[in-house]
């Protein structure tokens, strides 16, 4: 028998932040994963965070899994990978399968971080090889540099499929469609239009009527549904696929739980069934901890805090910390995740229908309905304005909690406010320098510059570009709108890279004048070549 | 929670619905229809599913199948999903092989 103070099943961004917490505190801790490297989805994530500066906005997700690391390791946290838990018992013992052994772990407290399972849903031919989920594919392209298909099709408009629907285009896939049974977009909308932009075309109130081939995915048959979800007849669509990602939900994995004897609840607003805790994530067994998401499926920002929550719950518990200690430290923590849980997306919205922002400007319908912001919408929101000279346009639409463009301009031309869901505004009489790093700066890749040269008659237009191979100055193309279609051609006129832009590259292209608030991507080649853009990050992420 | 154990409800027959001949339980191959046969004939609970059909009881020890499962059980007895007792959870939490399973750690590591 292994005897130590805390153990935490599960290495994610969770079960790490707890073991921190609680060894800092002086506690001995064994953190238990059962797969051979740490950091649960953290090291897939190649994006960058969003959330405000204590919650590691705009570091990108494994970027954040190193610093975990590095930490628990500097506190003198075991982690012990390739270590199955099997079961939990009484007295907080818990069996461990470790190679081909089978051994017993006890500790005073436990806090249970082991995340979540990817939903599926069936339909005729599900079962091919090419159907996958779309955590599948994150694994396969951003941990082990494999491409899982040529042409894939994605079922799911939540963050997950419009994330990994962009990493996908950045592997070099071409994404044939964003599929959703549901009639909106699910995810950030940031999100959506990042993809939406480089031309994947979303088909809301549809879903996938049946996968076609004999031994693996050839094509893919859609269809609309009508709000019973039923099909309607004469809708459908078909797409040569070779692989078809599913990303519908996920459901919290709390079997340990339950086994152990905790009270567990079934509550579809947390993803499933999940544990019944205190607002320090204690279970009706005291000394059980649960964090993330297997106590309620939200983003890794969260659960990153509810691990800390629950770390420094179980130094207390285990009397490393009194109560007073315990409560100070918890209630900064406690800030930090009701500004995380504000604004539309808050789990308190979950399935609402949210028309207007904290403003009242009412939201882009177009963005709900086809993944980006109409040409004719775009000019109401506060953080897209016409000025002369370069400025920043911020087409970012919807109350999430996320600031870091605020920080980034050292001219102070962007104002967020003291309420971080608020859209971001230009602020007026500032002077924007150009220096790009608010474009850099935004996890939602939604802020352009934009300089309207009318005399000349045309317009520069910064934009992120996280694609390889990266254009060079002076290559022409085509400039993209919004929705992804050519709307002009456009040259590129400089490229710019430093380390604060942090892998994101910043290109900026010349276009007619008359195009300054509608051209947002950039295409190498004729209006009709094929892209081959692969990911910059995906590629240096793998080269580290 | 409604008291899905009422063994008098009555289901209707049993009618053959589009899809029964997908499978929803990949790893012990059990099909939709299937199920909901199984519902018809009697068993109303997830536990009772398992045992007599075997669907979630393979490899990923229901990981794919249980939400599904579940759903055509609801769908098919007219309740929520949420109204069903899920399956019970017990060790080994994931699939290992007996002689792993009797092969206890000698001696403790620290």
């Amino acid at each position: 028998m292994n005897r130590t103070d805390l153990i935490v099943v599960g290495a994610g961004p969770a079960g790490m932040s707890a073991a921190i917490e609680a060894a800092k505190r002086g506690a001995h801790v064994t953190v238990l994963d059962e797969n051979s490297r740490p950091g649960g989805q953290l090291f897939k994530q190649i994006h960058k965070f969003f959330g405000s500066k204590e919650h590691h906005a705009k570091v990108r997700g494994f970027v954040i899994g190193e610093e975990l690391m590095e930490e628990a390791a500097r506190l003198g946290v075991d982690v012990r990978l390739d270590s199955t838990v099997i079961g939990l018992y009484q007295d907080k013992e818990v069996v461990v399968r470790e190679g081909e052994e089978v051994s017993h772990h006890k500790a005073d407290a436990i806090v249970i971080a082991t995340g979540a399972a990817e939903n599926m849903v069936t339909f005729e031919g599900w079962t091919l090889p090419g159907v996958i989920g779309a955590g599948a594919a994150q694994t396969m392209m951003n941990l082990h540099g494999v491409r899982p298909g040529e042409r894939v099709l994605m079922l799911g408009t939540g963050n997950v499929g419009l994330v990994v629907s962009y990493q996908l285009k950045q592997a070099g896939c071409d994404v044939v469609a964003l599929v959703d049974a549901a009639p909106r977009v699910g995810g950030y909308g940031v999100h959506a239009a990042k993809v939406a932009r480089t031309g994947v075309p979303f088909y809301l109130s549809h879903t996938i009527k049946r996968a076609e081939g004999t031994d693996h995915v050839t094509g893919v048959t859609i269809a609309q549904v009508d709000s019973h979800f039923q099909f309607v007849p004469g809708t459908e669509k078909h797409f040569d696929v070779d692989t078809i990602c599913v990303a519908v939900g996920l459901s919290p994995m709390s079997q340990l739980f339950k086994m152990d004897g905790c009270k567990v609840v079934d509550d579809r607003k947390k993803g499933g069934q999940v544990p019944v805790v205190d607002d320090r994530g204690e279970t009706s067994i005291p000394g059980i901890f649960a964090a993330g998401d297997v106590s309620g499926i939200e983003e890794a920002s969260s659960a990153m805090i509810e691990g800390r929550i629950a770390g420094l719950a179980a130094a207390e518990y285990l009397g490393f910390i009194d109560k007073d200690e315990m409560d100070k430290a918890v209630a900064a923590n406690d800030a930090a995740l009701d500004g995380l849980r504000q604004g539309m997306f808050a789990p308190k919205n979950r399935g609402e229908l949210v028309t207007t922002t904290e403003e009242g400007i009412p939201v882009s319908q177009s963005l709900l309905e086809h993944g980006y912001v109409a040409d004719d919408e775009i000019a109401r929101f506060p953080g897209v304005t016409g000025r002369v000279g370069i400025h920043p346009v911020m087409e970012c639409t919807q109350n999430i909690p996320c600031n870091p463009c605020q920080d980034a301009c050292l001219k102070h031309c962007i104002k967020v406010g003291d309420h971080i869901t608020q859209l971001p505004a230009v602020e007026p009489n500032s002077t924007c320098i150009g220096c790009g790093m608010c474009v850099a700066s935004c996890p939602g890749q939604a802020i352009f510059l934009v300089d309207e040269k009318d005399e000349e008659g045309f317009a520069d237009v910064t934009l992120p570009y996280e694609f390889l191979p990266v254009p060079a100055k002076g290559d022409r193309g085509v400039a993209l709108g919004r929705d992804g279609s050519p709307v002009c051609e456009a040259e590129v006129v400089s490229v710019r890279q430093t380390r604060a832009f942090d892998h994101t590259t910043l290109l900026t292209m010349r276009v007619p004048a008359d195009m300054a608030m509608r051209a947002r991507f950039f295409r190498a080649g004729s209006a009709n070549a094929a892209t081959n853009e692969t990911s910059a990050t995906a590629a240096t992420a793998a080269a580290e | 929670m409604k008291e899905i154990c009422d063994r008098t409800l009555d289901l209707g027959p049993f009618e053959p619905k589009p899809g029964d001949d997908q499978i929803v339980c990949r790893c012990e191959e059990v099909t939709q229809g299937e199920i909901r046969r199984a519902v018809h004939d009697g068993l109303f609970t997830i536990a009772e599913i398992r045992r007599y059909l075997r669907c979630g009881m393979g490899l990923c020890q229901g990981q794919t199948c249980a939400r599904l499962v579940k759903g055509i059980v609801a769908r098919e007895l007219g309740v929520s999903p949420d109204e069903l007792e899920p399956a019970s959870s017990r060790a080994p939490m994931r699939p290992i092989e007996m002689s792993v399973f009797a092969k206890e750690a000698e001696r403790d590591e620290r």
